[in-house]
C-alpha cells in the first residue's frame, strides 16, 4: 500500500447525546478518489469539517502528509493543501459567477490579504476565467449567484474549492440537488478536471450509481462509525452496508 | 450596616426600574430579531403623556387619589397600541427579512421622528407628576425612610416579570410563540400566524415601554432627551442579560441596579462609567449575553 | 449591496475635486468655505465606516474614535503647546490607531449587532469618562487654539478658517480618499466583500477574516480621529457630548448610508447634503430636523439601499 496522504485514527466526535464520529480511522493514498456513503445522520459531513478544522475532534488525530494536524484552523488545513465543498454551497451571494471566483483567486492563501496592490490583474482575471471554463460555468458569468440554479450553484462551490489548486479535495454531495439525468454528465466533467489537477479526491455521495462508477474506493459510514471500507463492488454488496446505507435511503427534505 | 441596606435598598428599586423599562425591548427581540432604538421614543412618550394626564387631572382634582395610577396606566396602552402599530404596520413591516443590522437602522430612523414629534407635542417644557409618587406615604427600611411608591415599584415589577415569563411558558398562544421563536419558516407551515405574532408581540413590547415610561414619570423631570439617554441604558441591561432573555433582562438589571447604585455611593462620578464597563465585559467575552445560547452554524 | 465592478479608479476624479475646491477658495463665502471643511471631516468619518460597511459591519460608536482624535488634537494643543496641523493630525491618527489596534483583538470576532453593540459601549465608556474627568475639562471640554502649518501662522486678522488650513484639510482629505479607492480595490477591500457575503467561504479560502476585520477596523478608526481633529481645528473647540455621545454615532452612521458604499466621493457628498440641510433646517425649522433625518433614513433603507450614489450609478447606466 502507498503512504497515505491523509490518515485519521481512532476520531471521535459527539454533540450532546449523539455521536457524529466514533473511533474512525481511515486512511487516503495519493491519487485515490474515495467515495463515501452513509444515511443521513451517519457522520460524513461531520468527518470533512473535522479533517477541514471546522471541527476539533473530541478524540483521535488527524495526519496529513504525516504531520499532526488535529486541531488547526480552517485556514492551517486550505494551508496545508486541503479544500472542501459543500453540501449546501458557500458562496457569495450578491457577487456573479465571475465575480466569486476573482475573489477566490484574488485572496487564495493570502492569511493577511495584502493590500497595497489592487487585486484585479491580468492573472488574476485569467485564471478566474479559466476556472469558469473548465468547470462549465462561463455561461453564467455574469449573473448574480442568489439568481443561478442550484447545478450551477454547486459547480461553483467546487470551482472554488480547487482555487489554488488542493493536495486533496472533500467533495460534501457534489451531486445533491442535480437531476438524475444530469447527475453523470455533471460529476464526469468534475472528475476529470480534479484528475487532470492531481488532486487526491473523497466525496460523499447518496446515489450508488455514481459512487460505483467514480470511486477507486468506498467508505461507509453508520451512526458515526466505520461500516466497511474496500473496493467499491465489495462495500456496495456487504450486506450490512445494503441494509442500513443502499436499501433503506429515506427521502431527503433537505436537499431542496 | 446602614449604608449595606440602603445600597441593597436603592439596588433593588433601581433595578426594578430598569427592569420594567428594558423588559418590551428583549421581548421584541427575542421574538422578532429587532433591536427596536425606538423603545427609548416609546418610554418618553409614555413618560410624557403620564405626566400631562397626571397634571390634568390633578389641576382640577387637587386631591385626586389613586385615579392617578389608572391615568398613567391609560397612557401606557394609549400610547403602546397607537404608536406600537404606527411603527409595526408603517415600518417594520417592510424590512422583515432584511439584515439585522438593516432593521436597527429603520427604527433608529423612528426613534429620530418621534423625538422630533415629541417636542412639536408637548413643547420644550419639563413636565412634572410627583402626585403620584406620594399616594402611598412613606416606608422606613432599617431606619431609613423610603417613599412608599418607590418600594412598591419592586413588588410590581416582579409581578409583572413572573406575567410575562407565565404567558410566554405557561399559556398556549405562549407556547406557539415559543415556536415562532425557535423556527419561523417552520411555524408559518405548521399554519401558525407569525405576522399576527409579531404585531401582538411588538404590542406587548410598546406597552411596556411606554408603561416603564409611565411608572417612571413621577420619579423623574420629564423633558425632552430622556429617550434619548434611556435607550443606550436599556441596551447594557438586554445586553448584559442576553438580547432576547426575559430572564437575561431580570439580572441584567439586577447588575446594572448594583454596579450603579454602589458607584453612586462610593465614587459617584463613576456612575454610568460603570453600566458601560460591565456591558462592555460581558459583549467581549459572552456576546450572546449571561442567559443567552452561542448559536454554531452548521454547515 | 455593491458588487464588486463598481470599484473602479476614481484618482482622476478626487484630484479634479479637491483642484476645484482649491481654486474656488477665492470666491467661497465664509460660511460656504466652512461647511465644505467641515463636511470633509465629517465626510472621513462616514468613510471610514463605509469601510466597515463594506466588510458587512455598522458600528454605533464611531464617536469613539472621533472623540479620541479630536481630544488628542485639543490635548496636544492645550498641554503640550503643539498649534502645528500636521502634528496634531498624526497625534490624533496615533492615538486613534493604537487604541483601535489594542481594541480590534475584541471586536473583531463580532459580527451583526454585536458589533455594533460593543463600540456603543466602547464609545459610552470614553463618554463617561471625559464626561466626568476635571482634567479632560468635563461636561464642558476645551477650547483649542488657532493651528499653524510648517511655522507659518496666520495673521491675527484671518478668522480660524485660513486658507493654510482649508488646503490643508482638502488636501489630506484628497489623498485620504485616493488611498482608501486603492484599498478597498486590493485583496483586503475585497477580502471585505468575502466578510460580508460568506465568511465561511472566505476562511475556506485560506484568509484570517478576523485579521482582515481588524485592519479594517483600525482604518476606520483612523479615518475617524483625522475627522475629529479637521473637525476640532475648524470648530475650536471640543465636547464630550458633540463627540462620544452615542448620538453623534447615530449621525455619522445616517451619513454612511445616505450616501452609501459605492464609491469613496460617497460619503463626503452625503455629509455635505447633511451640513447644507441642517444649516437650513436649523434656521428655518428647528423642531423638525431629526424628523427630517428620521424621514430621510426611512427612504434611504426602503427606496434607495445603494444610498445616493446608487443614483449616480443609475445615471451611468448601471444596475445599482
Ligand atoms: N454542529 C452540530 N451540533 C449538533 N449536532 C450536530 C452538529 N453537526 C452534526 N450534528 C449531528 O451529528 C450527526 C451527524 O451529522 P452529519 O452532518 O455529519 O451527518 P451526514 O452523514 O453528513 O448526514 P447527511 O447525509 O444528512 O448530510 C447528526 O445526528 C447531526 O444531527
Ligand atoms: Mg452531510
Amino acid at each position: 500500500m502507498p503512504e497515505a496522504l491523509l490518515e485519521t485514527r481512532g476520531l471521535g466526535k459527539t454533540f450532546g447525546a449523539v455521536v457524529a464520529a466514533e473511533d474512525v480511522s481511515v486512511s487516503v493514498a495519493a491519487g485515490e478518489i474515495v467515495g463515501v456513503i452513509g444515511a443521513n445522520g451517519a457522520g460524513k459531513t461531520t468527518f470533512c469539517n473535522m479533517v477541514t478544522g471546522y471541527l476539533t475532534p473530541d478524540q483521535g488525530r488527524i495526519l496529513f502528509r504525516g504531520a499532526d494536524i488535529t486541531g488547526c484552523t480552517v485556514g492551517e488545513a486550505t494551508a496545508a493543501g486541503i479544500h472542501r465543498s459543500f453540501q449546501i454551497p458557500q458562496l457569495f451571494p450578491g457577487l456573479t459567477v465571475y465575480e466569486n471566483l476573482l475573489l477566490s483567486v484574488g485572496v487564495f492563501g493570502h492569511r493577511r490579504p495584502p493590500w497595497w496592490r489592487p487585486l484585479v490583474r491580468p492573472e488574476t482575471q485569467q485564471e478566474a476565467r479559466r476556472v469558469m471554463e473548465q468547470y462549465r460555468i462561463a455561461d453564467s458569468a455574469e449573473t448574480r449567484v442568489d439568481r443561478l440554479p442550484q447545478g450551477v450553484r454547486k459547480l461553483l462551490d467546487i470551482a472554488m474549492a480547487m482555487v489554488g489548486g488542493p493536495a486533496m479535495i472533500l467533495l460534501d454531495e457534489p451531486t445533491s440537488g442535480i437531476s438524475t439525468e444530469e447527475k453523470f454528465d455533471v460529476m464526469g466533467n468534475v472528475i476529470d478536471a480534479l484528475r487532470s489537477s492531481g488532486a487526491t479526491v473523497l466525496f460523499v455521495e447518496h446515489d450508488m450509481d455514481v459512487v460505483g462508477r467514480y470511486a477507486d474506493r468506498v467508505i461507509a459510514f453508520r451512526e458515526g462509525r466505520v461500516l466497511a471500507d474496500g473496493a467499491p463492488r465489495e462495500v456496495l454488496e456487504n450486506p450490512a452496508v445494503i441494509e442500513h446505507v443502499v436499501g433503506r435511503r429515506p427521502p431527503r427534505p433537505t436537499d431542496a | 450596616m446602614m449604608a449595606l441596606a440602603a445600597i441593597v435598598v436603592d439596588s433593588l428599586v433601581y433595578a426594578s426600574w430598569l427592569f420594567i423599562v428594558s423588559i418590551g425591548l428583549t421581548l421584541i427581540f427575542g421574538v422578532m430579531n429587532v433591536l427596536n432604538v425606538a423603545h427609548g421614543s416609546l418610554y418618553a412618550l409614555g413618560a410624557y403623556t403620564a405626566a400631562w394626564g397626571v397634571g390634568m387631572y390633578v389641576g382640577g382634582a387637587p386631591d385626586a387619589g389613586f385615579v392617578l395610577l389608572a391615568i398613567m396606566l391609560v397612557a401606557a396602552i394609549v400610547v403602546g397600541v397607537l404608536v406600537g402599530i404606527l411603527i409595526e404596520r408603517g415600518v417594520l413591516r417592510w424590512v422583515y427579512g432584511r439584515d439585522e443590522i438593516v432593521i436597527v437602522l429603520a427604527t433608529y430612523a423612528v426613534f429620530l421622528v418621534l423625538e422630533d414629534v415629541m417636542k412639536l407635542i408637548f413643547g420644550p417644557e419639563s413636565y412634572i407628576a410627583f402626585q403620584p409618587r406620594f399616594l402611598f406615604g412613606t416606608v422606613s427600611v432599617a431606619g431609613i425612610p423610603y417613599v412608599g411608591y418607590d418600594l412598591l415599584l419592586v413588588p410590581l415589577v416582579a409581578l409583572i416579570g413572573v406575567g410575562i415569563w407565565a404567558a410566554i411558558h405557561r399559556t398556549r398562544p405562549g407556547k406557539l410563540l415559543i415556536a415562532v421563536i425557535h423556527d419561523r419558516e417552520i411555524a408559518s407551515a405548521l399554519g401558525i400566524n407569525v405576522a399576527r405574532f409579531f404585531t401582538v408581540t411588538f404590542l406587548c413590547g410598546a406597552i411596556l415601554g411606554a408603561l416603564g415610561g409611565a411608572l417612571s414619570a413621577p420619579l423623574i423631570s420629564v423633558v425632552p432627551g430622556i429617550g434619548v439617554e434611556l435607550i443606550v441604558l436599556a441596551f447594557a441591561v438586554v445586553v448584559i442579560g442576553g438580547l432576547g432573555s426575559v430572564e437575561g433582562a431580570a439580572i441584567g438589571a439586577l447588575l446594572v441596579g448594583l454596579g450603579r447604585t454602589a458607584a453612586v455611593f462610593f465614587r459617584p462620578e463613576l456612575e454610568l462609567f460603570v453600566v458601560f464597563v460591565v456591558m462592555t465585559v460581558v459583549l467581549a467575552v459572552r456576546p450572546e449575553g449571561l442567559f443567552g445560547k452561542p448559536q454554531t452554524r452548521r454547515i | 449591496m455593491t458588487a464588486l465592478r463598481n470599484i473602479r479608479p476614481t484618482t482622476a476624479g478626487i484630484v479634479l475635486a479637491a483642484a476645484a475646491l482649491l481654486g474656488l477658495w477665492p470666491l467661497l463665502p465664509a460660511w460656504a468655505a466652512h461647511t465644505a471643511a467641515v463636511s470633509l471631516g465629517g465626510g472621513l468619518v462616514a468613510l471610514g465606516l463605509m469601510i466597515l460597511i463594506r466588510f458587512g459591519l455598522v458600528s454605533f460608536g464611531q464617536g469613539l474614535f472621533f472623540a479620541i482624535g479630536g481630544y488628542a488634537a485639543a490635548l496636544a494643543n492645550q498641554f503640550l503647546g503643539i498649534t502645528d496641523m500636521l502634528v496634531l493630525s498624526v497625534a490624533g491618527i496615533a492615538a486613534a490607531g493604537m487604541i483601535a489596534w489594542a481594541l480590534g483583538y475584541i471586536v473583531r470576532g463580532h459580527r451583526g449587532i454585536f458589533f455594533a453593540m460593543l463600540n456603543l459601549a466602547f464609545s459610552m465608556i470614553l463618554f463617561g469618562i471625559l464626561a466626568k474627568t476635571v482634567a479632560l475639562g468635563s461636561t464642558d471640554g476645551f477650547s483649542v487654539g488657532v493651528p499653524t502649518l510648517l511655522g507659518v501662522a496666520p495673521g491675527p486678522e484671518a478668522g480660524r478658517l485660513t486658507f493654510v488650513l482649508f488646503g490643508f484639510i482638502v488636501i489630506s482629505s484628497a489623498l485620504v480618499a485616493w488611498m482608501v479607492d486603492r484599498i478597498l480595490a486590493s485583496p483586503v477591500g475585497y477580502a471585505g466583500q468575502g466578510v460580508r457575503e460568506n465568511e465561511l467561504r472566505l476562511r475556506y479560502l485560506g484568509v484570517s477574516a478576523r485579521g482582515a476585520v481588524h485592519l479594517a477596523y483600525i482604518m476606520a478608526a483612523k479615518l475617524a480621529a483625522l475627522g475629529g481633529v479637521f473637525t476640532v481645528l475648524l470648530i475650536g473647540h471640543v465636547t464630550p457630548e458633540d463627540t462620544a455621545y452615542w448620538t453623534k454615532s447615530g449621525e455619522f452612521v445616517f451619513v454612511a448610508i445616505l450616501g452609501g458604499a459605492g464609491n469613496v466621493a460617497a460619503p463626503f457628498i452625503a455629509q455635505t447634503v447633511f451640513e447644507l440641510v441642517r444649516t437650513f433646517a436649523l434656521q428655518y425649522v428647528p423642531e423638525a430636523w431629526q424628523m427630517l433625518l428620521g424621514i430621510t433614513l426611512l427612504l434611504v433603507i426602503l427606496f434607495l439601499p445603494g444610498g445616493l450614489w446608487s443614483l449616480v450609478d443609475r445615471l451611468r447606466g448601471r444596475d445599482a
